[in-house]
């Protein structure tokens, strides 16, 4: 966002005016759209959880706005009923629903067509979805369609004064945030990565309004089509994002054998392991570990971050986290600007010990013998 | 086959540095670079276009010295590079990107053959919003291949194209037709080294310059700032948080030190001694 001389970065607007003198009116068109939408994500009949990441999330902007929270399904019949009852168990106030065989599984054509003649038809302020691969594929095509802003991977989402969403995300380069705004259009839409907003509490609800709408389309109409699926081996596995404890590593590890003593570490602690970036550039560890803003986003109960700087890139990703536990060797590092409990200490050193600590407190076998 | 690939000029992230104390960006002498992810793409229509024959145009939006990435991207063996840059088009946001890209797209098929596919990267390494691709489809009325990881088929007289896309918890198979565009995602193949010939060639290849008007775009409203719905308003550090971490004192020995940590951990987070007492009971 510094890149001024860079023609294809957006830069602050206006030098020197305020945002209300780069917010013209907002035209007569958009002045009728109201209210919060979330889209709804179905992969193979399972609700994905960001979709209720975001529910919670567009509670918070719809009570500050005195809208409504909506959450759109478009699916299969058969396969939407219940999500619709999760949208409303995550606290959404009503549920526009396009249920049709064509949407069974997910295809660009007829969910753009479907989404995008629900927001000319019914006219969302703000329009929220996950920036996983299918809400980047939708959101795009949506977006260019409507011809209106849309803020990816966001971290924060909050309401102006002006009833304007204000949509923060990382900068590229340096330690930096940036509030984007799509002031003169209509929806504002946003995607937000799995886990970086915190998973709302579930509360069973009755089905409140429900309004259907048809996709209005063959399934000759639509040129692209599924031959198969093939599934992941190793699907079932749990998954970084969703693990309790995480131990991470970074270039301050100096080493690839270092590593093992990141995985002793969360082996001994049930947990799971991962890593800084550079440490993937390395060749250190597989991207699927990478922990960050162009990694993984985790919300664990324990995050232990070794040798780790702590760059913004870093730390959005970690931020949702309960406890951040840092060791670094420099006292300066800015990763103690955000962590719990800290320790200057060598992480080479340090982790053996703490897996060994571990093992001493917890292992029934040292139990037995100090109780015996 | 006509093959349009777009590529994406970027500051060498490995090399910012971020200033200890003001916290900007330290960018003198930054080296640019092509957009890692673009790599995949120009070397997915290298292939088909060795398979299929024909030819691989690339181009890019940036500043006019996006010229010299757009050279050392054609000694990979592309055929012809085209450059886009205009002061219209400064403080573009993706939405007046894939305006100004598809324009130029367009242009470019009125001049050397309308393409049968166009690639983008997955994503940039400094915007890295994956939007662009998308958008070109959308522009251009093109069926949209995202995430791909391997391209199974191309028939060009069937005018078919069978792919592999990456998808939540698997791949996804499909078929559409062509023209399409294809975002390449990153490891579904490895760059080739270009020939001495084609570097050679590159060295003394006439990259295409356009300005807005000579790619054709008449509606100036719809590029760089004015035709970015988006508007960057703030651009600020992180606070810290309003308390301090609280700084455990290192031990006489390790093992002290490991104790006294653990001892601050399960003081925070208590709930977390079963769950890792169990963890150990299962070792
Ligand atoms: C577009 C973009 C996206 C990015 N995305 C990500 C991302 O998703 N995830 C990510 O992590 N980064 C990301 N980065 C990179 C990020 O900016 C930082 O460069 C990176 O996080 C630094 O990694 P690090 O902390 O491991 O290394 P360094 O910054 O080099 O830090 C190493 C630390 O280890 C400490 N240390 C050294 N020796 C020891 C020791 N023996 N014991 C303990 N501590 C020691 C040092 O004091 C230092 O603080 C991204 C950058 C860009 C530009
Ligand atoms: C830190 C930062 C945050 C930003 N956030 C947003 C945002 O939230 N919303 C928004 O609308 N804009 C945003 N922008 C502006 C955006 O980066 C620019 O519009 C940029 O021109 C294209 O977007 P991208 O870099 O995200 O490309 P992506 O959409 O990630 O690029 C995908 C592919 O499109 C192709 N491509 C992209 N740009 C070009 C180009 N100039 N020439 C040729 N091919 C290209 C490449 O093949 C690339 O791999 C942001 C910019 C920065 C620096």
């Amino acid at each position: 966002m510094t890149e001024t001389s860079q023609p294809n970065a957006p830069k602050p607007a206006a030098a020197g005016g305020s945002r209300a003198a780069m917010k013209k009116e907002l035209p007569e068109r958009f002045k009728s759209y109201k209210h919060v939408w979330v889209f709804i994500e179905i992969e193979r009949g399972q609700v994905h959880p960001v979709s209720f990441e975001l529910l919670g999330e567009g509670r918070k902007l719809a009570d500050k706005l005195g809208a409504e929270l909506a959450g759109v399904v478009l699916g299969a019949p058969g396969g939407v009923e219940t999500a619709v009852a999760e949208c409303f168990a995550y606290g959404a106030d009503l549920a526009y629903v396009i249920a049709d065989s064509i949407l069974a599984n997910y295809r660009n054509e007829p969910f753009a067509r479907g989404l995008t003649n629900l927001v000319d038809t019914y006219k969302p302020e703000i329009l929220l979805l996950g920036a996983t691969n299918l809400g980047r594929d939708l959101a795009g095509s949506v977006a260019t369609t409507l011809l209106t802003g849309l803020t990816a991977d966001c971290t924060e989402l909050d309401v102006d004064a002006d009833a304007s969403l204000a949509a923060t995300r990382p900068t590229f380069g340096g330690s930096l945030l940036c509030t984007i705004y799509t002031l003169n259009y209509r929806p504002q839409m946003a995607t937000v990565r799995p886990r970086v907003m915190a998973m709302p509490e579930r509360q069973e609800r009755p089905i409140g309004r429900v309004i259907t709408h048809s996709l209005g389309l063959v399934e000759d109409d639509i040129v692209t089509k599924i031959l198969g699926f093939l599934p992941d081996r190793d699907a079932t596995k749990a998954n970084l994002a969703y693990a309790d404890i995480v131990v991470a590593g970074g270039l301050g590890l100096g080493a690839v054998e270092n590593f093992q003593l990141v995985k002793g570490l969360a082996r001994a602690l049930g947990g799971d392991y991962g890593c800084s970036r550079p440490v993937v550039q390395k060749g250190w560890l597989p991207a699927e570990r990478q922990i960050g803003q162009t990694g993984k986003t985790i919300r664990p109960k324990l995050y232990i971050a070794a040798g780790i700087s702590g760059a913004i890139q870093h730390r959005v990703g970690v931020e949702g986290a309960d406890l951040i536990v840092a060791i670094n060797t420099d006292r300066n590092a800015p990763i103690f600007d955000f962590a719990h409990i800290g320790i200057v200490a060598d992480a080479v050193r340090l982790l053996p010990a703490l897996t060994e600590g571990v093992t001493r407190r917890f292992s029934p076998h040292t139990r037995d013998r100090l109780a015996g | 086959m006509h093959i349009v690939v777009c590529i994406k000029q970027v500051p060498d992230s490995a090399q910012i540095r971020v200033h200890p104390v003001t916290n900007t960006i330290m960018r003198q002498g930054v080296p640019t670079i092509i957009n890692p992810y673009d790599l995949f793409a120009i070397e997915e229509a290298l292939r088909l276009r060795d398979a299929h024959g024909g030819s691989v145009t690339l181009v890019s939006m940036g500043p006019p010295n996006a010229e010299d990435t757009l050279r050392k991207a054609l000694a990979f063996g592309a055929d012809r590079a085209v450059l886009l840059t205009d002061r219209y088009f400064a403080g573009s946001d993706t939405l007046a990107t894939s305006f100004a890209l598809a324009s130029a797209i367009a242009k470019i098929g009125a001049t050397y053959g309308a393409p049968d596919i166009v690639f983008t990267g997955k994503q940039t390494i400094d915007g890295d919003t994956a939007q662009v691709g998308p958008g070109i489809a959308k522009r251009l009325g093109l069926l949209q291949l995202t995430y791909v990881s391997r391209i199974a088929s191309v028939d060009p007289e069937a005018r078919l194209i069978e792919v592999e896309r990456r998808a939540e918890g698997g791949i996804q198979q499909l078929r559409t037709q062509l023209p399409c565009l294809v975002t390449m995602l990153e490891g579904s193949n490895t760059i080739r080294r270009g020939t001495m010939a084609d570097a050679l060639k590159a060295a003394r290849a006439q990259v295409v310059i356009w300005t807005a008007a000579e790619a054709g775009i008449e509606e100036l409203t719809k590029c760089g700032l004015r035709g970015s719905p988006t508007v960057v308003k703030r651009v600020f550090a992180p606070g810290s948080r309003a308390e301090k971490a609280r700084m455990i004192d290192p031990g006489t020995s390790a093992r002290d030190t490991a104790d006294a940590l653990l001892d601050a951990i399960f003081a925070a987070q208590g709930a977390l001694e079963a769950d890792v007492a169990a963890a150990q009971a299962s070792l």
